[in-house]
């Protein structure tokens, strides 16, 4: 809402509030104020000039000489304007002036004729072109009214005045117009409100005479009242020069004076008019009703519109002529040949505008105001108000009375409370008397009877129906600058994070400790990314996607972390940085059940590495990220869990990952992850040298988390460690064999480690020798070698049993 | 004799003198100690001597036996010390190159910021609750006091799965969900963090994917007053102890009285500059009181109890605190950008 502080002081006396003061007033009382900005920013030395006289250039066809008063002297200008003439009072920016853009007129020789000034154009006195006036659209601006030469030009411009931009939230819609505004202003101000003085003359005869209204066909219900005058005899002109520069200043282009007087009449009273063209419309009834399916209407814009039958169409029996609240039609639009016309001032639900406004997509000035609720008790006065400015301005005969059908005058509401909860729920200590001024100043009717408030509401405040609203129209008008602040005195309660939200945060450090720096992705990405690199390779048909994605980047949620983190390498590789390593911990989504069902959303961590862990220094070789380096950050996340014993590693092949260098994650007989290199063409298609990358899912081990700890007391006996080194197939498994010896080692083996694995020289084509560090340990009492030696030879006959290992001697 | 035991004397220490490490200085000792030794040979040859000369020449040779076996020992421990000390020298490095780098990473700016307000807050006795990013419409709307025809749907406008489902515009759901499981008994104090979504083309100033921190207070005589003490320890906290706070008008559907809060600019403490548009203060986050009709909806009765409930964006924070001017930034994830936040 653009709001003219010049056309403000028309309701509130503004006297010793500037228009900074009223922008901060305004925003603390609750409504922001966007921006205040004076009109004739960067304008000087515009003033009112008089062409004495105008003969062509001598030299230039288009050109004009015109000889121009400006009070105290009399210059020459040369002047291309086609409309410009003789005796016009036009403004003229002198020599030395400045205009918006930063322009500055200097005296000049145009084809050799000197030119002391410049006379102006609305747009070159920074008016937005598209508000321009028609009958200024071309040329220059010409004086209608009485104006003093030599004079300041900006005041009869209105280009001396202020525009508050307000931004109206749906609480706010009263102050869509400039009487709600005023309310608004005076009750910050505490100053009173004046209303138009509305002096209307009917004719004698009834409007009846020509026209009936009726609201049919299910359309009661969303309108609640339709009335229609009708007015005679008018004749069509562009409007006066302080209209037309008021709508300019609430950002509407003038456009005649019927048009512009129903626009006018709305921004001052916040009630959409509409005008048709009684001769074109054809008819003596109106018939307000729901449209019909595919009912057709071409409207003002000139756009034939297909209608539903939730939308309201007002018809002369026989078509629609417009969509009710949103735009009229183009059969029925005023123009210059019109002499008599229907006026109508009509309610409408605001439900069923925006749906229509919506669908249409054509929000329009009346549709905005329609949506967000209008004061019902203002159809008739705005009505009577626009009947008499277009008796006045457009010399038009008005019927008298109104062609109606409906209810239109609305009881307003009661709000009956305690007045101390407005204490109780702002914290403060007002008096009964306080609350009460505060809430008439807002134009509430409040009375105080005991510890009840009886509270009027008025009909141009829908927006405040229950106690807690006049808790806030007390506190944003006594302003919570002054409320106290306070501590709540109610139960005091300790908290601490979830053992998850612990676990979390561990796992975050963690991996920060080992250097992966923590990124966040985008949980919507593509068809084909989503499905990529998911742990569970059998849900790819339940891939989460949005129903009106705004482009095929984001159109599904993830199903795996990787795919976003491989973006990030990439971005990387492509900037010169080769060394990257990274984790996130977010959430994968996967359809489950039925439609109406919430996706399953389980947190996955995730990581890659690519490129140098550590970098070349003065005394250290580079070391380059390989499985094992990634599979060792993995361990000690696993040991940190507590889980390690419950982790195996199995070799497996996936789609986009090295078929020999990736291993699914197993807790216990469950598949919670993988880990591996990015398959060669993956990492070919993102530029990428060697990477890997792994995923698990932490909602499958945040409930298998052992990280309590079990204190066992240190050995006091030593233990006995032997070394073998076992010769066995290359297809093996190293780890196979540690299970084979962990299980046959009995419970004196404390401890099983590989040190060694080698194949060449020595060792026969097809075989690997593996070597394993076995410790023994009994912590009760001191180990003799015979004991040891049982169960060491337990360990070799169970190793040469099932993988047929030999001892390498 | 007692002139060539005092010759000999003066050959040792001569030779100690001059023995330049262990062995050269045990060959010495054997020399001139042993049982070949000189020493010992003119105490062999003490028969010859007279009955009065002998005990003379015998203290004689004993005396000078243990100063060679003393001025031997010095020269050992000197050696010795020596020995450590070109040890030393032989070891010394140039402490100041540089150390072996150990990598470390560090935590997204966001997640800083989330973790330092939940803990700002868990102080203050409020615990961390989450739910889930795909939502109910009725949990995410409805609920909060949004019916399907709300013209304030219009404000955020969202990535709908289905006509029900829909990833979520706020946290808000979780405040409900979280009522919904108290059934109707106080206190709730919560703070629920996590990732919101709406349908917003990514620019400088809009990501479709953001991230949001509430916290909500229910509990019995609840007061807008209390809001405003527990929002000035948070300002406070997070931005300097001399951070003033202001709580300005505003509106939400789902809190009645509806209040944005500012804080007086960190940069130019309310003088006015760039960071804080020459205003002084510094928009930094939406609350209000519990609009009754979610209290309801949610299972408690709004005439006993009332609560609070506030929400803002660790983006907008991040990007207010460290200067960033752009907020694609955070889902870029430049390691050039992230580890500027260390020490966060
Ligand atoms: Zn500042």
């Amino acid at each position: 809402m653009l709001v003219s502080y010049n056309w403000l002081k028309e309701y509130v006396d503004l006297t010793g509030v500037t228009p900074e003061d009223l922008e901060n007033k305004i925003t603390n009382a609750g409504i922001e104020v966007e921006h205040l900005s004076f009109v004739g920013e960067g304008i000087t030395k515009v003033v009112v000039g008089y062409v004495e006289s105008k003969k062509p250039h001598p030299e230039a066809d288009k050109l004009n000489l015109c000889q121009v008063s400006l009070g105290d002297e009399v210059v020459q200008i040369v002047c291309g304007a086609p409309n410009v003439d003789a005796g016009q009072y036009v403004p003229v920016a002198k020599v030395g002036a400045r205009l918006p853009g930063g322009v500055k007129i200097k005296r000049a020789k145009l084809r050799g004729e000197v030119s002391n000034g410049m006379i102006c154009s609305l747009s070159e006195l920074g008016v937005d072109p598209k508000f321009v006036p028609k009958e200024f659209a071309d040329g220059i601006y010409v004086f209608k009214d009485e104006v003093v030469v030599g004079e300041d030009a900006l005041p009869y411009l209105n280009l001396n005045d202020y525009i508050l931009e307000l931004d109206i939230l749906p609480n706010s819609a009263h102050c869509l117009n400039m009487i709600g505004v005023a309310h608004e202003v005076a009750a910050i101000l505490d100053r009173e409100v004046k209303y138009p003085n509305v002096d209307l003359q009917e004719e004698a005869a009834s409007v009846l005479s020509k026209l009936d209204v009726k609201i049919t066909s299910g359309a009661e219900k969303v309108v609640p009242y339709y009335g229609a005058r009708i007015i005679t005899d008018i004749k069509i002109a562009p409007s006066p020069a302080w209209m037309q520069n008021r709508l300019i200043a609430a950002g509407i282009r003038p456009i005649n004076n019927i048009v512009d007087i129903s626009n006018y009449v709305m921004i001052e009273y916040g009630q959409p008019l509409h005008t048709f063209d009684y001769d074109t419309f054809n008819s003596d009834q109106v018939d307000v009703r729901l449209a019909n399916k595919e009912e057709k209407i071409t409207t003002l814009d000139g756009v034939e519109r297909t209608l539903l039958p939730s939308d309201i169409v007002i018809t002369n029996t026989q078509k629609a002529v417009a969509i009710a609240g949103v735009m009229g039609g183009s059969d029925t639009e005023v123009t210059s040949n019109t002499k008599t016309i229907l006026l109508e001032s009509a309610l409408f639900d605001a439900r069923s505008i925006r749906r229509t406004a919506t669908r249409l997509n054509l929000r329009t000035d009346a549709s905005s105001r329609y949506e967000k609720g209008l004061d019902y008790n203002r159809v008739t006065a705005a009505s009577n108000r626009a009947a008499s400015l277009i008796a006045e301005i457009a010399g038009g005969n008005v019927l008298s009375g109104f062609a109606e059908c409906g209810q239109r005058v609305i009881e307003p509401e009661i709000i009956n409370m305690p007045w101390k909860v407005i204490n109780d729920k702002l914290g403060t200590t007002l008096t009964s008397e306080e609350i009460r001024d505060i809430l008439v100043r807002l134009g509430f009717d409040a009375k105080i009877e005991n510890e009840w408030m009886h509270v009027l509401v008025p009909t141009r405040r829908p927006d405040v129906s229950i106690p807690e609203d006049l808790v806030e129209e007390v506190g944003r008008i006594y302003g919570y600058d002054h409320l106290p602040a306070t501590l709540p005195e109610g139960t005091t309660s300790k908290a601490e994070l979830t053992p998850y939200q612990k676990l979390r945060r561990k796992l975050r450090r963690y991996f920060e400790g080992k250097g992966l720096y923590e990124t966040v992705t985008y949980s919507l990405t593509t068809n084909e990314k989503a499905k990529q690199l998911t742990i569970d390779e059998s849900t790819l048909n339940d891939a989460v996607k949005l129903k009106m994605p705004m482009s095929e980047e984001h159109e599904t949620l993830r199903m795996s972390l990787v795919p976003g983190l491989i973006d990030v390498a990439e971005y990387h590789i492509n900037r010169q940085m080769p060394n990257l390593a990274i984790y996130e911990i977010g959430k994968v989504f996967k359809a489950q059940g039925s439609q109406d069902q919430l996706p399953n959303e389980a947190e996955h961590i995730s990581g890659l590495i690519t490129g140098h862990v550590h970098d070349k220094s003065w005394n250290r070789a580079p070391e380059t990220v390989d499985f094992f380096y990634v599979k060792g950050v993995l361990e000690g996340l696993f040991d940190l869990m507590g889980v390690s014993n419950s982790i195996s590693y199995r070799p497996a092949k996936r789609p986009d990952l090295h078929p020999g260098r990736t291993a699914t994650i197993h807790l216990n007989d469950e598949c919670v992850g993988y880990i591996g290199q990015l398959h060669p063409n993956v990492q070919n298609d993102h530029d990428l040298n060697e990477t890997y990358v792994f995923e698990i899912s932490l909602a499958h081990l945040r409930d298998q988390d052992q990280s309590e700890i079990t204190y066992h007391s240190l050995p006091r006996f030593p233990s006995i460690t032997r070394d073998i080194a076992l010769v066995v197939d290359q297809s093996v498994f190293a780890d196979h064999i540690k299970q084979s010896i962990q299980e046959a080692g009995g419970k004196l083996l404390s401890d099983v480690t590989i040190f060694d694995v080698y194949e060449g020289e020595h060792i026969e084509e097809g075989k690997k020798s593996i070597a394993f560090s076995i410790t023994y340990l009994d912590p009760e009492r001191t180990l003799t070698d015979e004991e040891v030696s049982r169960a060491h030879d337990r360990v070799l006959a169970s190793v040469k049993e099932k993988f047929d290992a030999v001892l390498r001697s | 004799m007692k002139e060539k035991l005092l010759a000999l004397k003066e050959e040792a220490f001569a030779l100690i003198e001059n023995a330049s490490d262990k062995k050269g200085l045990q060959d010495v000792k054997v020399k001139y100690l042993g049982k070949k030794g000189p020493i010992t040979e003119v105490l062999r040859g003490m028969g010859k001597l007279s009955k009065d000369e002998r005990p003379v020449i015998g203290a004689l040779a004993n005396e000078i036996r243990q100063a060679i076996e003393l001025v031997i020992e010095q020269k050992q421990t000197k050696l010795q010390e020596e020995l450590i000390q070109a040890q030393l020298e032989s070891e010394t490095i140039d402490v100041t190159l540089p150390g072996k780098s150990i990598k470390t990473g560090n935590a997204h700016p966001l997640t800083s910021i989330i973790e330092e307000i939940e803990d700002l807050f868990i102080g203050l006795g409020f615990s961390i609750a989450e739910g889930p990013e795909v939502e109910q419409d009725y949990y995410n709307f409805e609920a909060l006091n949004l019916p399907k025809d709300h013209p304030a749907r219009d404000m955020q406008d969202s990535f709908y799965i289905t006509n029900e489902i829909l990833l979520r515009t706020h946290t808000s759901p979780v405040q409900v969900r979280t009522m919904k499981k108290h059934q109707g008994k106080g206190p709730v104090k919560i703070i629920c963090p996590g990732k919101v979504y709406r349908r917003d083309t990514d620019d400088a100033t809009h990501s479709h994917q953001f991230m949001q921190i509430e916290g909500l207070y229910v509990d019995k005589k609840v007061r807008l007053s209390d809001l405003k003490g527990i929002l000035t320890v948070f300002a406070k906290k997070m931005f300097g102890e001399d951070r003033d706070i202001r709580l300005r008008p505003s509106f939400f559907p789902f809190t009645e009285p509806s209040v944005e809060m500012d804080i007086s600019c960190f940069k130019c403490g309310g003088h006015g500059c760039s960071v804080c548009k020459h205003t002084g203060w510094i928009e930094i986050l939406g609350s209000g009181m519990v609009h009754p009709n979610v209290l309801e909806m949610a299972g408690f009765d709004s005439t006993v109890y009332s609560g609070f409930a506030f929400g803002m964006g660790p983006e907008r924070i991040a990007m207010l605190k460290y200067g960033i001017d752009d907020i694609r930034h955070f889902y870029t994830d430049d390691v050039r950008f992230l580890e500027q936040f260390k020490r966060a």
